[in-house]
């Protein structure tokens, strides 16, 4: 009986010291201040996600469970398949050349004096910082069918005829694909700057000595010291470019005759302009089975490339 | 404290003056004492427009003694059907909203029944438009009022000096102010003397700004000149009816004006045309009166050399492009009999007049005794510019692919079918028939439920 009343005293305070061991582990401190933005990730990323899946099984009028009828549906239609090419072709350009071009810019700011490198870096990050929404409204103004500046440019110094920017599909993917280039372009540039900086002096050195030129540092040292780096900037490029919406939302909202639409623009006009939310889900969840096999393929190079490190 | 002992006589002579105060109390109300009302309103493009509003509805709710909370929501990147979608899949949001076209039918089964406002407003104020009852009816039940805020038709909006000039038409004595038009000048209107005219004025280097976009100008125009034809996508039974001969004249016609308009009409949006006119660039766009009053502000030169005529007629007859909007009210709201009353009061002649002078005109009401309101006659430079605006004189609005169901005609209109059938038989290079097969097929499409 005393032992038990002894227990019961006991017992709190053993509980608040086992509370007290537990919140002074590492992982525990690190969960908890991780918490806030789980619990933000679970609400804004988890819950929609999961509830764009449950839409995406059901029928137009979101009364009846069809499972995969709405992709099977999606599967028939060659507006679909057109989407699809369109997207492909819009994310993998608009990512090749922002690669190219960012590697050549940060090779660019790299060699500068480290004095004169902070105003280069600032105003090549402008494209970058201004939203894209308003960047995109003055390209189109720079596009505009009717006041077109580049038009007029070119007609003044040139005297050529006014090219239909966003009204001819050849010219409007150009311009979709352009303007996608300039806004994404200062992210690889400032990722490669910092890949840059830290490939260790000695090698370049040692190549030096070796007699290496220009490109051989580069193709030699520079890039596969980057690999890991270009490959991840090239995988999360490729997921927000292939979700892209307000660059050809607002410069050509799909046309001329779809030939600019990608899948974020679709979706958007089937679910919610076409009243058709089942099917627009379905359009956007599309993006992911062709994501997630990226992500596996380049996430796998990374890891193979640090375990031979 | 020393307590009075209470005698019978005391006791009962208390309890009588109270209650003989109490039943002859007046009852006082509350300021709000009918409750609250959330209203969603589209945000007018037209300045001073929403102030209108805003009046008449806080008269409504100073006499109801509701309080109101008015909310203007803008349809730039179409945030209203955005709000619609959101709050019809929350069950929950504004007692009563406003939404233009597709939108009501959309969302029917979660939308309070208004046929008995509508009895009154039909009995006060005419027979609603073909146009309205097609998207705001649903099996012989209305789902959302027809509103003049922001209901709009598309008519041509053209320039006096170089229609008279190059095509040879007096606009002003084909559609006088004040009066019928020329029996005989209107009715040689029609869609030829239009591409003749488009010819004319092209050669003349002022072609005529009518896009061919994906855009609701765009589709709106197209969907009138294939009303005008007859040509129709899916009939009202939902069967695919695009392989037809109408289809193909209206095509060829397309394929003889395309010629003629700019080469970028194609990428129109909805604001092209208007920076067509304004700039001086063309003879004809088709529009409602807000080209005229940014070009009254900007270019007051042109504002002063238009004219709004009604639109040319076709073999089944003389279609004007419209866009209807509709208050609604939710079945979730808990406030719906004053959600009904502020719509009755917003729908009246009187408020109507007023909204219709707010918005210089820009609105269109939808019932049949609402087109006579003086604002159209008296709007200037010049006057009466907007008199021919409504569509009056036989002119029967259209909704571009009408008369499909509305769940297959919605797709036809945000997918832009028509306009696309436009560009591959001219700027695709493909034949008539190739367009009407690609549409077809696209068509079939749409018919799932």
């Amino acid at each position: 009986m005393a032992e038990a009343v002894m227990s019961g005293v006991r017992a709190p305070a053993a509980r608040r010291s086992s509370l007290r061991a537990i919140a002074r582990r590492k992982p525990m401190i690190a969960f908890m201040m991780a918490l806030p933005l789980i619990l933000l990730i679970l609400l804004l990323v988890v819950y929609p996600a999961l509830y764009s899946i449950h839409l995406a099984t059901l029928n137009r009028s979101m009364k009846r469970f069809v499972g995969f009828g709405n992709f099977l549906f999606l599967f028939k239609r060659d507006t679909f398949w057109m989407v699809v090419k369109q997207s492909v072709i819009f994310a993998c350009t608009a990512v090749f050349f922002k690669t190219l071009i960012g590697i050549f810019l940060a090779n660019f700011v790299h060699t500068i004096p480290t004095k004169g490198q902070r105003k280069w870096r600032g105003m090549l990050m402008v494209s970058w910082v201004i939203p894209t929404a308003i960047s995109s409204i003055t390209w189109f103004w720079l596009f505009d069918p009717s006041y077109s500046a580049f038009n007029w440019l070119l007609a003044k110094f040139f005297g050529t005829a006014p090219i239909p920017w966003l009204g001819e599909p050849l010219w409007a993917r150009f311009c979709v694909i352009l303007v996608n280039i300039w806004a994404g372009t200062p992210f690889f540039m400032i990722m490669y700057l910092a890949a840059l900086k830290s490939v260790p002096e000695q090698l370049y050195e040692a190549a030096a000595i070796d007699g290496a030129n220009w490109w051989q540092r580069l193709w030699y040292v520079t890039l596969p010291m980057m690999r890991n780096i270009i490959s991840i900037t090239v995988l999360f490029s490729l997921i927000v470019t292939f979700a892209n919406f307000d660059i050809v939302r607002i410069l050509t909202n799909g046309g001329p005759v779809d030939q600019t639409q990608i899948f974020a623009t679709w979706a958007f006009q089937v679910g919610i302009q076409g009243n058709d939310i089942p099917l627009g889900a379905s359009v956007s969840l599309f993006m992911f089975p062709i994501l997630g096999v990226s992500a596996y393929f380049i996430l796998r190079g990374v890891r193979r490339r640090s375990q031979e490190i | 404290m020393t307590m009075k002992p209470l005698s019978r006589r005391r006791f009962l002579a208390n309890t009588a003056l109270a209650t003989t105060a109490a039943i002859a109390a007046p009852y006082v109300h509350g300021v709000y004492a009918a409750g609250s009302l959330s209203v969603g309103f589209w945000d007018h493009w037209v300045p001073g427009a929403n102030d209108t509003m805003t009046k008449l509805c806080n008269e409504w709710a100073k006499k109801e003694k509701v309080d109101i909370k008015i909310d203007y929501i803008t349809s730039q990147g179409n945030k209203d059907i955005l709000t619609a979608a959101a709050e019809y899949q929350a069950k929950s949001g504004h007692d009563s909203l406003q939404m233009p076209a597709w939108q009501p039918l959309d969302k029917a089964d979660e939308l309070e029944s208004m046929d008995d406002v509508m009895k009154d407003l039909i009995a006060e104020n005419g027979k609603v438009s073909a146009a309205a009852t097609y998207l705001g009816n649903l099996d012989g039940q209305w789902v959302g009022v027809p509103q003049a805020s922001g209901s709009q038709v598309k008519p041509p909006l053209t320039r006096i000096s170089y229609m008279k000039e190059m095509a040879g038409i007096d606009v002003q004595k084909m559609y006088p102010l004040g009066a019928p038009p020329d029996k005989e000048l209107a009715d040689k209107w029609t869609w030829e003397a239009l591409l003749a005219a488009a010819e004319k004025c092209f050669k003349g280097g002022k072609p005529f700004g009518l896009g061919l976009g994906q855009t609701s100008d765009s589709v709106d125009f197209v969907g009138s000149v294939f009303s005008a034809y007859g040509a129709v996508l899916v009939n009202e039974k939902g069967d695919i009816t695009v392989k037809s001969d109408a289809t193909k004249q209206v095509l060829e016609f397309f394929q003889k004006l395309v010629k003629v308009l700019p080469p970028d009409v194609f990428a129109y949006d909805d604001a092209s045309n208007n920076k067509w006119l304004i700039g001086d660039n063309g003879a004809l766009i088709m529009n409602p009166p807000s080209a005229w009053a940014v070009a009254k502000r900007d270019n007051p030169k042109v504002a002063a050399d238009c004219w709004t005529i009604q639109a040319p007629s076709g073999p089944k007859g003389r279609f004007a492009p419209s866009q209807p909007y509709f208050q609604t009210v939710w079945k979730f709201s808990p406030n719906k009999s004053a959600a009904k009353s502020l719509i009755r009061y917003i729908s009246s002649r009187s408020s109507i007049e007023q909204l219709v002078a707010a918005s210089v005109g820009y609105d269109i009401p939808a019932f049949a005794n609402l087109l006579d309101f003086d604002t159209w006659k008296t709007v200037e430079p010049p006057k009466g510019v907007v008199y021919n605006y409504p569509p009056r004189f036989g002119t029967i609005e259209s909704i571009a692919a009408a008369p499909a169901p509305p769940k297959i005609a919605v797709q036809i209109y945000v997918q832009a079918t028509m306009t696309k059938m436009i560009n591959k038989c001219t700027q695709g290079g493909q034949s008539v028939a190739a367009a009407i097969d690609w549409a077809s097929s696209e068509l079939e499409g749409f018919m799932r439920t």
